[in-house]
């Protein structure tokens, strides 16, 4: 009988070869990849960079998509696929920034109340309750007019609402885990709170937060784009995705590229991060089981 | 004469029970009612019981985990202290459960010593020293639970436990999630680590085999209270409660030599009876016996 | 007595993350009627894959089924058509599973549940039954399994039964289709030591009643002697040794069976534990 080769069987090697074998990820994984480095190399790699700014070429306005423009032209004549692959920057930072704001001080919020529960728990939560009753959007419309509309502001307005979905979760978490044994020993064995909210439980909570993080990316995108889409985000020359369908909008249905294409590009970020976030979450599934 | 090491005198622990629309208090859950049992240095004291007969309880309130509501816990004949590391340490039932799935075997034996001010290369030592204690190779240090079986975790669990030199160690169900080869060798283990470490231990058990051949005295729990203590050879050759009874004659045994050791318990309705039925019987023949005298 | 079921040379294989590995390897065993055979081994010894295998519950892939024949009343049950099989499932060759706590659905009551099976397997059989009279024999089979209140049980949900009221229905709802084969899983071991000694030996007595051959699957030598008369030790996939209970247990012929025996502690005393108390160094 021939040896066959012995993989090695780390769970490092497991969670990669059942992500490999995830379609959902893997297309997720490479639409969000894509993306990233699109956005990165935006200067580089697109055919026409200076019409990131403020740029006009009258003579090329309102082109439909051609090999010169693949996504066509606007009304001032710009290259439409050159400002998208810059829209997706501003759109990115977006969300890196809200979530790198929202994931930790909702995590913390509610690690703590799950841990310490009493007086805690029912101050956090309840504030949790009263934020999660205001609808994002308004609230972010609210923020955008009494702050001149800015991308930092538009984050602003976003993040202040973001992080209560996350100690939700992370509070639903910290009281299943802390029932558990392993938590009664460290508890026993004398370590610190620090140690037990942070070392034992925490850890234990990282897959659903990532899965979380991943969707929420989605969402924060499309709030994003809504806002920018109201004038109160990034403001022109900068492109930015929803701004590019709310000023291509004037011209359906004859200039359909100019607020289609953007809204397409919209549609197909906030997808990836939706499918990786699914496929992260088979992945997890199953190895809690 | 030294104290105990462990003397518990009328421990008892009830639960309120919350029923009703705004979860009233409607009633007391008696977990724990009046036990009282003594444990000297170096002895093993085997705690028998099935669910629901406080044995769990007794465990989480030697630890420092939930908090008596009468009686007295006394440890070398002081009362329990207050410390950050409890000097009673407990090996836990569920080997799966009792180590964090995220932390390394290394990080989690590592946590008393942390707190113990041991770090650094001392702390990698002491890891070591554990480990080979428990019979577990170096290198397991940087392996995962998952990557244990179930007898390996174990020895994890007791190389933690034995960390910091409790006082006591409680030993819940250890291997009653282990096959039998496996529990043999952890068995061991306890018995030599117990002989070379000078150890007490607790030995919370429903295995009344088991329970035989590791525990020098035992208590029959039931219901919250001790029903029957003493040495383990004249409990289990000639019990004197009902439940004792019960529970003997219940155990599955491979030899004809254990099934004649076991009581003889009469069927009520070609069954064999739950302990609520037999006590109830008992009850009835000795009204008919005090009846019949009069 | 006529051979009810017959395992031969079984060999299967399971595939998990590109590795393949052998789990079983040519498992042979037989059920006769009316027999009561115990199938024994330690955790990995392939005794649940071999039950799920007999069952049709293995899930293939992973699982694969390499070599061997699974025989019931003389078909092969991997070669019939998957309706054919699914007529016998629950029907003439039923199991009693493990966890009374997980294997009953907890927002329907045990009469919609046995109910819903028993109305699924009068269809499998061909046969007719209206709503009155599958709760006739609903009831029937909790009274079978001294159930003292059967209508009131019927009418409770699962969270308000005790584990061992709750091991009682999962029997019950073996018996549902009068089945000529019963295989249990572990029986009792979720449950107190005295509750599982009553269900173990409402399993004997069932079993002597109905006529029926009872296969059990189980980790405890002790269960064995209890229920079993003939017994098959398992290990590692294969079968090492069988042979009847009483003559396995008094002069055991392989090393493992040996050791196995030899690491059950006895009730009567004189199996210390310790390097000084003889049992030879175990590392």
């Amino acid at each position: 009988m021939t040896e066959r080769p012995v993989l090695p069987m780390t769970s490092g090697y497991q969670t990669w070869y059942r992500f490999s074998r995830n379609p959902t990820a893997l297309i997720g994984a490479t639409i969000v990849i894509l993306a990233v480095l699109a956005a990165l190399l935006a200067p580089w790699i697109t055919p026409y960079p200076d019409h990131a700014g403020a740029v006009v070429n009258f003579r090329a306005r309102h082109l439909p998509p051609s090999i010169e423009y693949w996504f066509g032209t606007d009304n001032v004549g710009r290259d439409q696929f050159t400002r998208c692959i810059f829209g997706l920057r501003v759109s990115l930072t977006l969300a890196f920034v809200v979530l790198a704001i929202a994931v930790p001080f909702g995590t913390i919020l509610g690690l703590l109340a799950g841990y310490f529960g009493g007086w805690t728990e029912i101050v956090i939560m309840r504030l949790t309750d009263i934020a999660l009753a205001i609808p994002p959007l308004v609230m972010a419309l609210a923020v955008a007019a009494v702050l001149t509309p800015s991308l930092v502001n538009a984050m602003l307005a976003i993040a202040i609402l973001w992080w209560t979905w996350h100690t939700r979760l992370v509070y639903s978490l910290t009281r299943q885990i802390r029932a558990q044994e392993f938590v009664e020993a460290a508890e026993t064995l004398g370590a610190s709170r620090f140690h037990i909210l942070f070392r034992e439980i925490l850890p234990n909570c990282v897959g659903p937060i990532a899965v979380k993080t991943s969707l929420d990316a989605g969402f924060v995108i499309l709030v994003g784009a809504s806002l920018s889409f109201l004038g109160l985000g990034i403001q022109p020359p900068t492109p930015d995705l929803g701004t590019m369908v709310a000023s291509g909008a004037a011209f359906l249905p004859d200039h359909w590229w100019e607020s289609v294409l953007p809204g397409a590009v919209i549609l197909i970020l906030a997808l990836g991060f939706n499918l990786l976030g699914d496929g992260l979450r088979d992945l997890f599934d199953v190895e809690d089981a | 004469m030294t104290a105990p090491v462990l003397e518990l005198r009328g421990l008892t622990k009830h639960f309120p029970r919350r029923g009703g629309f705004f979860g009233r208090v409607t009633g007391l859950v008696r977990a724990v009612e009046d036990v009282s049992l003594t444990i000297a240095r170096g002895e093993v004291y085997g705690l028998a019981g099935e669910s629901g007969s406080g044995k769990s309880t007794i465990a989480r309130m030697l630890m420092g985990l939930e908090v008596p509501t009468g009686g007295e816990i006394r440890l070398n004949g002081a009362p329990l202290p207050n410390r950050k590391i409890s000097p009673v340490q407990m090996v836990f039932q569920n080997p799966g459960a009792s180590l964090n799935p995220r932390r390394t075997v290394g990080q989690s034996v590592a946590v008393p010593l942390a707190v113990a001010g041991i770090a650094g290369a001392a702390q990698t030592a002491r890891v070591a020293e554990l480990l080979d204690m428990v019979r577990l190779p170096g290198d397991f240090a940087q392996r995962f639970p998952h990557e244990l079986s179930g007898g390996q975790k174990q020895r994890v669990a007791i190389a933690r436990a034995l960390a910091v030199t409790p006082e006591l160690l409680v030993l819940d169900e250890p291997t009653s999630a282990l096959d039998v080869s496996v529990q043999a060798r952890v068995m061991d283990l306890l018995v030599d680590l117990g002989q070379d470490l000078g150890l007490t231990y607790l030995f919370i058990s429903h295995d009344l085999s088991l329970m035989r051949n590791f525990a020098d005295r035992v208590g029959v729990l039931y219901q919250g209270r001790i029903v029957e203590t003493g040495p383990v050879a004249r409990v289990f050759e000639s019990p004197d409660n009902d439940y004792t009874r019960l529970l003997l004659a219940s155990v599955p045994v491979i030899s004809d030599e254990e099934a004649a050791l076991r009581p003889v318990i009469p069927m009520i309705d070609g069954e064999i009876p739950t302990a609520e039925a037999l006590m109830a019987l008992r009850r009835a023949e000795q009204d008919r016996t005090k009846e019949g005298r009069k | 007595m006529a051979g009810l079921l017959s395992v031969r040379d079984l060999s299967i294989e399971f595939t998990t993350y590109g590795q393949t590995n052998r789990v079983l390897h040519g498992v042979s065993l037989d059920v006769d009627a009316r027999a009561q055979i115990a199938l024994v081994g330690e955790s990995g010894s392939g005794k649940s894959v071999t039950m799920k295998a007999i069952m049709g519950l293995l899930r293939q892939p992973p699982a694969r089924i390499t070599g061997g024949s699974i025989l019931f009343d003389g078909q092969d049950l991997l070669t019939m058509p998957e309706s054919a099989r699914l007529a016998l499932r629950g029907t003439a060759m039923s199991m009693v599973f493990q966890d009374p706590m997980s294997s009953l659905n907890p927002v329907f009551t045990i009469e919609d549940q046995l109910g819903t099976i028993l109305k699924y397997a009068d269809r499998r059989l061909g046969r007719n039954r209206d709503r009155r009279g599958r709760r006739e024999r609903v009831l029937e089979v909790l009274d079978k399994v001294r159930m003292r209140e059967p209508e009131r049980v019927a009418a409770s949900y699962p969270v308000m039964l005790s584990g061992g009221m709750r091991q009682r229905v999962l029997i019950a709802m073996a018996l549902l289709s009068e089945p000529r084969l019963l295989i249990a899983d572990e029986p009792g071991t979720a449950l107190d030591v005295t509750t599982q000694a009553q269900i173990l030996r409402l399993l004997k007595d069932l079993v002597a009643a109905q006529g029926l051959a009872l296969l059990m699957i189980t980790h405890n030598l002790g269960v064995v002697r209890e229920t079993s008369d003939y017994v098959y030790v398992m290990h590692r996939g294969q079968v090492v040794e069988h042979g009847a209970t009483a003559a396995i247990f008094a002069a055991p012929k392989t090393d493992y069976t040996r050791d196995l025996i030899a690491a059950v502690p006895r009730l009567t005393g004189g199996s210390r534990y310790g390097s000084a108390a003889g049992r030879g160094a175990r590392a």
